[in-house]
């Protein structure tokens, strides 16, 4: 949603002029509101600059979206003719007609048939306008081209009196105007100077072609009371109408969402703290053959996976080629193809023109509605200065970010001109991944760094970017005294690793059973040593009972000796110890 | 093309000539403003002058039937429209400058001066 329609309809005061909205794609946005409310505009330009569809896009979106209906009265063309012109665009003046809220009046005037033939004034033009501004209540009028009628009526004197009365009347009837003019000679806006009674504002259209390249620019060259961009503004004819590009406004008025979107590999979402937020831009960069294109088409896959609705944009490979190349590290694109959720399209960047680009981009986002779109690769050769590339990508962006479209960008980075415009399209991505070869051991392997991730806590680790026969993986990468070991001094490394870890393992398992049979013996000479202990215990046992018999019969015969020498002689003790 | 029902003032000349072509005109005018009062005048004493019972002329005043300017594309006022013979000429002004008008009605070669 632009910020135009997000203001609503209706006039607004700003800087004390009254606007009514044009409804036009960011015209509203560069002059902050629309056209001078009640006050005639200038809309000047060379043929085929786009102004007449100005004026008509001003009165369809007047009637249709702020209830304000129009008169259009051209001069140059049929009535016929213009009808059909704009229904190509979506505008169906007819029915507008119908339904009472616009009136075209196509004024033929011949000036074969014209002879001037003393004094006279526009009173024609000025009833058939009042006529038709009574009939649907108007409030916006297009006068296309006015000048002609210098050229048909021969008097300049009397029409210049006639135009100036014609735009006092505008006023004064609290019509807004869009009032067209054809660019003059050396630079002069309008080639009878009618800019001279319209002193409220100008506006330039401009179509310029570079190296066959068409590009339409926009100026607001006067505004009178109100702020108003003096940038020159790209502008587009696309099937819904003309569209201003405001570049430096691009990005700030987006919906911001806290989903993410799973980039179809587990370690990379990781690494950016769970995946990319819904709605940005992920811009890949990297040398050639560093696997960008894979990783896009990965990305795609994984949306596609989750029957979301993709769209592929190749500027260096056919559909086919795509499709297949894909298919050789396992991603099978063909079957979202086949279901009707990818759309892959393939167009040189050079072979048209970038406005001609760019409309065909904004057809597909509307005919496949994606939730994710891969533009591979930006940075393939266009024609144009960097900052044309910059301006072109930015555009991309604008469509793209306004949809709340989840964008894939890739860049080649070794380009220096590239690198200009990959720097200037940096700041408008979101995420920015790089890919980098590095060469060692007589091999070229990928690394993956994430450079930046808005809104997220990402990692500052690199990882191996590895392209396999199941699409593209991420490796940890081992971080050894020389540095960052990749490819298959990684394997080696790893491969080393495994082996000693089975050389220990077999290691302690010698040692275990070494342990349990070394137990088994401790136990044995327990088992003795207790055996041992117990023969000693029973031999001490019986020896001690045989003493303690012994005694008792010694006590025994001295007491039977006492009491014999009781009945006769004394026996002394002495004497029975020298009898025993 | 047409303003049918819409004639306020028709006056015609009655003595056909059959071998001159008979001239349909319309005058549009805007109301009684003096380049339309005055266009009314130099036509007529035009046509009574060079055109003798060879005319019909049609007056349509268009604050009254403004819908009329669409059909003979009208855009300055006072115009002056030869419907027949055809090609349609078309002579714009107060008619105040009779040899243009000559010349526009196609009575009179461009650059030919008359009596």
């Amino acid at each position: 949603m632009d910020t135009s329609t997000m203001r609503g309809s209706g006039s607004r005061f700003r800087g004390g002029v009254a606007k009514a909205p044009t409804g036009i794609r960011g015209f509203d946005q560069v002059t902050d509101g629309g056209l001078p409310r009640g006050r005639p505009t200038l809309v000047t330009g060379a043929s085929g600059s786009g102004k007449t569809l100005f004026g008509i896009e001003f009165l369809v979106r007047g009637a249709r979206e702020f209830a304000e209906p129009g008169v259009l009265m051209t001069f140059e063309e049929s009535a016929t003719d213009v009808v059909e012109n704009v229904a190509s665009l979506g505008f169906d003046l007819a029915q507008l007609e119908e339904d009472g809220l616009l009136v075209v009046d196509a004024v033929h005037v011949d000036s074969a048939e014209i002879v001037a033939a003393g004094a006279f004034d526009l009173d024609g033009v000025f009833i058939r306008l009042a006529s038709a501004v009574d009939e649907v209540g108007a409030k916006r009028v297009v006068l296309d081209t006015i000048e002609v009628l210098f050229g048909v009526l021969g008097n300049e004197a009397i029409v210049r009196g006639e135009l100036g009365r014609l735009f006092g009347w505008l006023k004064d009837r609290g019509l807004t105007a869009v009032v067209t003019g054809e660019r003059g000679k050396e630079g002069q806006l309008t080639r009878f100077g009618i800019e001279e009674y319209v002193s409220d504002c100008v506006i330039v259209l401009d179509h310029r072609v570079s190296e066959e390249i068409s590009t339409r620019r926009l100026r607001v060259a006067k505004y009178r009371g109100s702020e108003h961009g003096t940038n020159e503004y790209p502008f587009l004819i696309t099937n819904k109408g003309l569209t201003v590009l405001p570049i430096t406004s691009v990005g700030l008025s987006y919906g911001a969402t806290s989903e993410r979107f799973s980039t179809g590999m587990p370690q990379l979402d990781q690494m950016l703290g769970g995946g990319v937020f819904r709605g940005t831009t992920v811009m890949v960069t990297g040398g050639a053959g560093t696997g960008k294109t894979t990783l896009a088409a990965q990305m795609v896959d994984a949306a596609c996976g989750r029957g979301e609705r993709a769209l592929l944009v190749s500027f260096e490979e056919s559909p086919q080629q795509l499709i297949r190349n894909m298919g050789s590290v396992g991603l099978d694109l063909n079957r979202w193809v086949e279901a009707e959720l990818l759309q892959v399209w393939s167009e040189r960047a050079t072979s048209f023109g970038l406005e001609s680009h760019l409309v065909r981009l904004e057809q597909l986002l509307d005919d496949t509605e994606p939730t994710v779109v891969a533009l591979d690769a930006m940075a393939s050769p266009r024609a144009g200065s960097a900052y044309e590339v910059t301006a072109a990508v930015t555009r991309e962006l604008d469509l793209i970010k306004a949809r709340g479209i989840t964008g894939i960008l890739t860049g080649l980075t070794h380009d220096v001109e590239v690198e200009a415009s990959t720097v200037a399209v940096s700041s408008l991505v979101d995420t920015w991944l790089l890919v980098r070869n590095v060469e060692s051991d007589g091999e070229r392997n990928r690394l993956l760094f994430v450079i930046k991730s808005r809104g997220s806590e990402h990692s500052n680790q690199v990882r191996e970017f590895v392209l396999t026969r199941h699409g593209a993986q991420l490796v940890e990468v081992d971080a050894g005294p020389q540095g960052v070991v990749t490819g298959s001094a990684r394997v080696a490394l790893e491969t080393g690793r495994r082996e000693a870890q089975v050389r220990r393992h077999e290691d302690l398992a010698q040692r275990r059973a070494e342990l349990s049979r070394r137990s088994a013996e401790v136990d044995a000479q327990i088992a003795a040593l207790r055996t041992q202990f117990e023969q000693e215990t029973t031999a001490l046992e019986r020896e001690i009972a045989q003493e303690s018999h012994h005694d008792e019969q010694g006590t025994k015969a001295r007491r039977e000796l006492s009491e014999a020498r009781t009945d006769g002689a004394t026996v002394q003790p002495d004497q029975l110890e020298a009898q025993r | 093309m047409t303003a049918g029902g819409t004639t306020r003032n028709g006056q015609s000349g009655s003595e056909g000539q059959d071998d001159q072509e008979k001239l349909d005109l319309r005058l549009y005018v805007a109301g009684k403003s003096p380049k339309s009062m005055q266009a009314i005048e130099n036509l007529r004493r035009l046509c009574e002058q060079y055109l003798p019972g060879r005319y019909h002329i049609e007056l349509i005043d268009l604050v009254e039937h403004p819908k009329l300017a669409r059909g003979d594309e009208i855009i300055a006022v006072p115009t002056l429209v030869r419907r027949l013979p055809e090609p349609i000429r078309k002579i714009i002004g107060d008619l105040s400058d009779t040899e243009q008008v000559l010349v526009g009605l196609q009575l009179r070669p461009k650059g030919v001066h008359g009596p």
